[in-house]
């Protein structure tokens, strides 16, 4: 199933858990989204949602965009984005998509875009280290060699200075805390690419395995296991 | 606005009945301590010498002497560790951080009950 949602991201803060433990969260802020399209095996060559969020101005949108959004019966979309995934069956073209889609504890991946840093040099950029600041050296920050003399230029894909920020960057494997349906609002553990209003997209992770871990159901074909095995174990003494 | 939202948020897991206390006060703090599947409460007592942070976040600082050696204890004042504070005296004093204490004997450290 295509489970994806567009939000922004409002900020980070603290919460307490049930052991009393503070955890950090960002609050992501998802106004409900929009199934503008289905896109179909049939018609299209692959399987995806088309998701539209954030109103903007009828003025802002051009004819062939309100002839797009008249197709969904929804008002024009700041952001449209695609969700892969299957079965489509649940979704319909002019539905509402809110942050109910997710569970408390489900993880998810987070994909925006990274603040920009400017300019940098390869100490920040790329992680180099720095030559010694004393002894005479004059090489304190600099990029290093360019590599081999033999091929008369400069190796593609030569680590240097420049700018830093401003791409695309998924953070995997985070954790859905609290889903606030009243407010809106997704609760993730743990910091999220992008400044303070940035456009993000929480889909489901891609490496969790399709059996739910969290749920204790699962475990009980292990248990039955390290059971047997332990009863043999006990027959061989 | 949205700090207006992230205050909504967290206001959901701060604690409404705190009692006013501030440094100098003399407090008794019940704590919650999970041994295995046992919850026990612990009781710990001292004067406050700090208040630090804001909102969600903030701790005080209660600091005792326990056989002749001074201990000091930071709890997030909105931890549900914490079961209950209960002041026990309340201290004049013309700091909000009484550092100072630290460094003095117990005679000196004495301070003044306020009305």
């Amino acid at each position: 199933m295509a489970k994806g949602i567009l939000g922004t991201k409002v900020g980070m803060t603290q919460i307490f858990n049930e052991d009393g433990l503070l955890i950090p969260v960002t609050v992501v802020s998802c106004e409900p989204n929009v199934v503008l399209q289905k896109k179909t095996v049939e018609n299209d060559g692959y399987e995806a949602i088309q998701l539209g969020f954030k109103d903007k101005r009828v003025k802002l949108a051009n004819k062939p965009e309100l002839g797009h959004f008249a197709k969904s019966n929804s008002t024009p979309k700041r952001y449209l984005k695609e969700i892969a995934g299957q079965e489509l069956g649940n979704f319909e073209v002019g539905q509402e998509i809110r942050v109910n889609i997710f569970e408390e504890g489900e993880i998810v991946d987070v994909t925006g875009t990274s603040k920009g840093k400017g300019f940098q040099g390869n100490i920040k950029r790329h992680g180099q280290g720095r030559g010694p600041m004393a002894h005479g050296s004059r090489y304190h920050r600099r990029p290093g060699s360019m590599g081999p003399i033999d091929p008369n230029h400069v190796r593609k894909g030569k680590n240097l200075p420049g700018h830093m920020g401003v791409e695309k960057v998924t953070i995997q494997n985070l954790e859905i805390v609290k889903v606030d349906l009243e407010r809106n609002i997704l609760l993730i553990k743990g910091s999220i690419p992008g400044p303070k209003k940035g456009v993000v997209v929480v889909k489901r992770g891609v490496k969790t395995s399709a059996i739910d871990p969290l749920n204790p159901a699962n475990y009980i074909i292990a248990k039955e296991v390290s059971q047997v095995e332990k009863t043999a174990e006990e027959a061989q003494e | 606005m949205s700090q207006q939202l992230m205050n909504d948020v967290t206001k959901d897991f701060q604690k409404e009945d705190v009692p006013v206390f501030r440094a100098g006060d003399t407090v008794k703090v019940s704590v919650k301590i999970k041994e295995g599947n046992r919850e026990r409460i612990q009781i710990f007592e001292g004067l406050v010498i700090q208040r630090q942070g804001g909102g969600i976040g903030e701790t005080f600082t209660v600091r005792k002497i326990s056989y002749g050696i001074g201990i000091e204890r930071t709890f997030p004042i909105h931890s549900p560790l914490v079961e209950e504070i209960k002041i026990i005296r309340r201290g004049k004093v013309r700091r909000a951080k009484l550092f100072y204490i630290r460094g003095l004997s117990s005679k000196k450290s004495r301070i003044k009950e306020r009305r």
